[in-house]
């Protein structure tokens, strides 16, 4: 059972929740944990649980909101929402990213010897 | 950055709705999983593996929970609330113990804060004065006892100065009590003190009412003006709000209050600590006061970035420049110093002694109480162990223990703050120390703060030893029932004995500085004061305003003398115009036809008596006569000397018949021993004695009596005798001559009383230390000790060996104190009086003590041990 612990890990998992949310719109746990499991072809979550524990983080960044509500199937669920803030770093943090791969790729692309 | 402060900001809100957070956690919990499980059963699992996939994929939810709380709340409020609580629940099972530790914490703890606020007072914080860090003492080398200038000089100096703003005075030979108030209600004698015109100015203190003195008021014969202290303004007059502009009668004079200083302004605590100063009067700076010679105080204030080094080379040079503009007057030899360290520096010694002594009883403390908690947390190492194995991190153990520590120290402070609030209560009502700004002392922030930090600094002391015996590994020894004899045992043993061994050094450390000043404070009682001050009572008698003239006041004095004379139960009596060990002053003194050169010329330290005196003192003479009534104007004038005046004018020669050129020439007709005058430590150097019929220059006038009436009755008595002069006797105290002996001695008691309470502390927690320490020893060694007595050893035999044990801890701990002192008392050299630093009493004194006291800690496990059942010990493990 690998569990996310580590900083970057951290990190990735909440942009990946704030993507999710972002592009999804308002979603429960148990769906974002799923989504992200598909996306990410089960590499990255694997103890579903830990996803409250990025949530309850990022809820404190006031990045996302909750509120309560209904589920497909009539249950009491906490909802999830992306804040302003949350797409500003969202935005800020996806930047960041591209910026990065395409540095590395760049450098990937050099062959040895030319 | 705002994520952080967001993120705290939601933490502590969230540690205040835990219930709430954890139930809406749950549920969320409990939501997820039952969409996991549907869709477990969607892809066609059936309901128990749907569920038990669905769980495992949700996670582990206890541990979920826990990380939760921590990624939301404050996880180390919550640890340390934990901590607490076990820490009280743990220390009410063990109430004797905790009992035990915060009593001897708060003793130490309280010993320390005491000692701290008297450092505080009297070193660290600047004196009560405006800017007193600019503020400087300008001492006269040329003057004895070296403190006082002529006011001639001083007005010179003045001028000519560029180093100081301001200089101001006042006249240090004011007499304690010679100004009488008559009025309204019972008269009072007062003690006035004089000043310069800008002496407030100077010291920076305004008064609370009214004003200071005016320019006229400092002239000669200018109009008569008082300013009255803050502690005479309400003791006598009330608090008056309308005392200024009201006149005193002072002396039968009517002099005006012009002014009320405020409380914060004590002049005695500062400049005269241990008496009383009721008034402030003017000083005139004008010739007639220069002519009464070395007599000003001089205070001065540098000017902004003037330092005292500076001034002090300027000044080196005006003083003989001033002499050479002014050889009829005195010499000025200068000397500065800031005025903090004139006031404190005769203590300083003494307080970093008791700082050091109160730092050794703490270290003591935290030595016996570390003890103590390794004993119970020995008893405890299965409980650690058992914790340790359910997965509680070490250092979380460890964090536990020292929570333990600190919440007795912490509790130990409390006792302590109250412990230093009797302390402090009782050192400032004590007016019989002389020892300087005692009445300034007080609990404040800076002594909280100090004991706050104690207290923490000895609570992770305390419990760093004991913490770090948690046990890392080997938790399986713990775990098994006998563990006697283990390396971890034995350990614990060593470390144990070493931290009592530690006590002992300390505790004889203490033992050898408190022995050697309690030894010189002994001398010093011993020492041969030059007179016998039991059974002397003395009580001031001036004749009042009525007897003007000189034959009156002799008359005067004839009749008193008479009167106390024969009253029964009075042996001798005598008048004197000033006491030993309570003032002085001094005068030039050349024997006739002698020349002697400028910086060689004899003073002598000057008394007015009658005849009777010498008697009553008990000084002894040693050869020629005492005064007698038929010295008065119109005999010769005639003189007594002291030995060593004797010897520095007339080396070798009969000093009887020669003569002196005081007063135009006095013959000296006695030759007395000297005097301890100045303090009790201190020789007499040069003293005369001149009738005090044949002369008019004395300010008060003292009658002394050798009496084997009671204190109780000696008033009344002497109050009857002496009813047909009709003198106002009650405004006047009696004395004791031994009481002026006790005040003088009074700082050196202080230090030695202190001293002798921490090495008596210390000595009874090393005994309890060694006492626990061996107790343990024997409890380890119950089956061996049953062994050995079922082969037939006696319990005399197993007693001594463990007494042989004990001795041996004690022997340790003392060699090592030996050796630490032998170095150290060094430092104590300059609080000795009569004794070495090495002094062979002391050292053999401690060794003894100590030893005496190990063998009786030690005697009771022993005898518990010898009373063992041998089967008993051999059953039990």
């Amino acid at each position: 059972m690998t569990e996310i612990r580590s900083e970057i890990m951290q990190g990735t998992l909440d942009l990946m929740v704030l993507q999710t949310l972002n592009a999804m719109g308002p979603m429960h746990g148990y769906g974002i944990a799923r989504r992200i499991e598909q996306l990410s072809e089960n590499a990255l979550v694997v103890n579903q649980g830990t996803i409250y524990l990025c949530l309850v983080r990022l809820l404190q960044k006031k990045w996302i909101k909750a509120s309560w509500g209904t589920s497909e199937n009539n249950r009491k669920a906490k909802f999830y929402s992306i804040s302003k803030a949350g797409q500003k770093q969202l935005k800020t943090e996806t930047e960041d990213w591209e910026r990065i791969s395409g540095v590395i790729g760049r450098l990937l692309q050099l062959t040895p010897g030319r | 950055m705002f994520g952080t402060l967001n993120r705290l900001q939601a933490r502590i809100v969230a540690f205040f709705k835990k219930e709430e957070h954890d139930r809406e956690l749950d549920s969320e919990l409990e939501s997820h999983l039952y969409l996991l499980v549907e869709e477990n059963i969607r892809r066609g699992l059936p309901p128990d593996e749907a569920q038990r996939v669905a769980r495992l994929k949700l996670g582990n939810v206890a541990s979920l929970r826990e990380e939760h709380r921590e990624t939301r709340g404050l996880p180390i409020v919550d640890t340390l609330l934990q901590d607490l609580r076990f820490t009280f629940r743990i220390l009410r099972r063990d109430l004797g113990f905790a009992v035990f530790a915060i009593l001897i914490m708060g003793l130490g703890i309280g010993a320390s804060a005491l000692i701290f606020s008297v450092v505080n007072t009297l070193l660290l914080r600047p004196l009560p004065f405006k800017d007193a860090n600019s503020l400087v003492w300008i001492a006269n080398k040329k003057s004895v006892p070296e403190q006082t200038t002529q006011v001639g000089n001083l007005l010179d100096a003045r001028e000519a100065n560029k180093s100081f703003l301001e200089m101001a005075a006042y006249f240090a030979y004011y007499s304690v009590g010679d100004r009488k108030l008559t009025g309204e209600s019972e008269p009072e004698r007062l003690t006035a003190v004089p000043v310069s015109e800008n002496f407030f100015h100077v010291l920076g203190v305004e008064p609370q009412l009214g004003r200071v003195f005016s320019a006229d008021e400092c002239a000669i014969n200018g109009p008569p003006a008082v300013i009255v202290t803050n502690s005479l303004w309400r003791r006598r007059f009330a608090s008056d709000p309308n005392l200024v502009g009201k006149t005193l009668r002072l002396n039968e004079r009517s002099v005006t209050v012009v002014g009320v200083m405020p409380a914060a302004f004590d002049f005695a605590s500062v400049f005269a600590p241990g008496s009383r100063v009721d008034l402030y009067s003017p000083f005139p700076l004008t010739p007639e006061t220069d002519r009464m010679g070395n007599t000003s105080a001089i205070i001065g204030r540098l000017k902004p970035g003037a330092t005292i080094e500076g001034a002090q080379a300027e000044f080196n040079i005006l003083g003989p420049h001033l002499h050479e503009q002014h050889p009829e007057r005195n010499e000025f030899q200068p000397l500065l110093s800031p005025l903090k360290e004139h006031v404190t520096s005769r203590l300083r010694l003494a307080l970093i002694v008791l700082a050091c002594a109160v730092a050794v009883v703490m270290l003591i403390v935290c030595a016996n109480l570390s003890n103590l908690l390794l004993a119970r947390n020995a008893s405890r190492q299965k409980e650690m162990a058992i914790r340790v194995a359910l997965g509680a991190a070490r250092s979380r153990l460890i964090r536990q223990t020292l929570t333990e520590s600190v919440v007795l120290s912490g509790a130990g402070a409390v006792t302590g703050v109250v412990v230093a609030l009797i302390g402090v209560r009782i050192l400032t009502r004590l007016d019989a120390l002389s020892i300087p700004l005692l009445s300034n002392l007080q609990i404040d922030l800076v002594v909280l703060g100090f004991t706050l930090l104690i207290a923490f600094v000895t609570g992770i002391t305390i419990g760093i030893v004991p913490a770090l015996q948690v046990p890392a590994s080997g938790i399986n020894e713990s775990l098994k029932d006998s563990n006697r004899g283990s390396s971890a045992s034995r350990k614990h043993t060593w470390l144990r004995s070493s931290l009592v061994v530690t006590e002992i050094a300390f505790a004889s450390l203490l033992l050898i500085g408190a022995g050697l000043l309690l030894r010189s404070f002994l001398r010093v009682l011993d020492v041969d004061l030059g007179f016998q001050p039991e059974q002397v009572a003395t009580i001031r008698i001036e004749p009042g305003a009525g007897y003007g003239t000189q034959a009156k006041r002799n008359a005067y004095f004839d009749e008193v003398l008479r009167l106390v004379q024969s009253t029964p139960g009075i042996e001798s009596s005598g008048l004197t115009d000033v006491l030993p060990l309570e003032g002085d002053r001094s005068w030039g003194v050349a024997a006739k036809g002698q020349v002697y050169d400028k910086d060689n010329y004899p003073e002598a330290f000057v008394r007015i008596v009658s005849d009777g005196y010498l008697k009553t003192m008990g000084i002894p003479i040693l050869s020629g006569r005492d005064f007698t009534d038929r010295d008065s104007p119109n005999s010769e004038q005639v003189i007594i000397v002291n030995e060593t005046l004797a010897r520095r004018l007339w080396p070798g020669q009969d000093p009887i018949g020669q003569m002196v050129t005081q007063d135009g020439g006095r013959r000296v007709v006695g030759v007395v021993g000297g005097v301890r005058h100045v303090t009790v430590e201190q020789d007499s150097g040069n003293e005369m004695y001149i009738p005090i019929r044949q002369t008019t220059d004395f300010a008060a006038v003292e009658l002394v009596m050798r009496t084997t009436l009671s204190r109780a009755s000696l008033p009344s008595t002497i109050r009857s005798a002496v009813k047909p002069l009709n003198l106002n006797l009650g405004t006047s105290e009696f004395r004791t001559v031994q009481q002026l002996v006790d005040k003088a001695t009074s700082p050196r008691r202080f230090v030695v009383m202190m001293l002798t309470g921490f090495s008596t502390f210390a000595l009874i927690l090393a005994a309890l230390g060694i006492y626990a320490v061996i107790s343990y020893s024997v409890h380890q060694r119950t089956q061996e000790i049953g062994i050995r007595m079922a082969l037939g050893e006696s319990a005399r035999r197993l007693q001594m060996r463990i007494i042989r044990q004990t001795l041996r801890l004690a022997i340790i701990g003392v060699v090592i104190g030996l050796t630490a002192s032998w170095f150290m008392t060094r430092a104590l050299s300059g609080l000795l009086f009569g004794v070495t630093a090495t002094d062979p009493a002391s050292f053999i004194g401690t060794v003894t003590v100590l030893l005496v006291v190990a063998a009786a800690a030690g005697y009771f496990p022993a005898r518990r041990a010898s009373q063992i059942d041998p089967i008993a010990a051999l059953r039990s493990n």
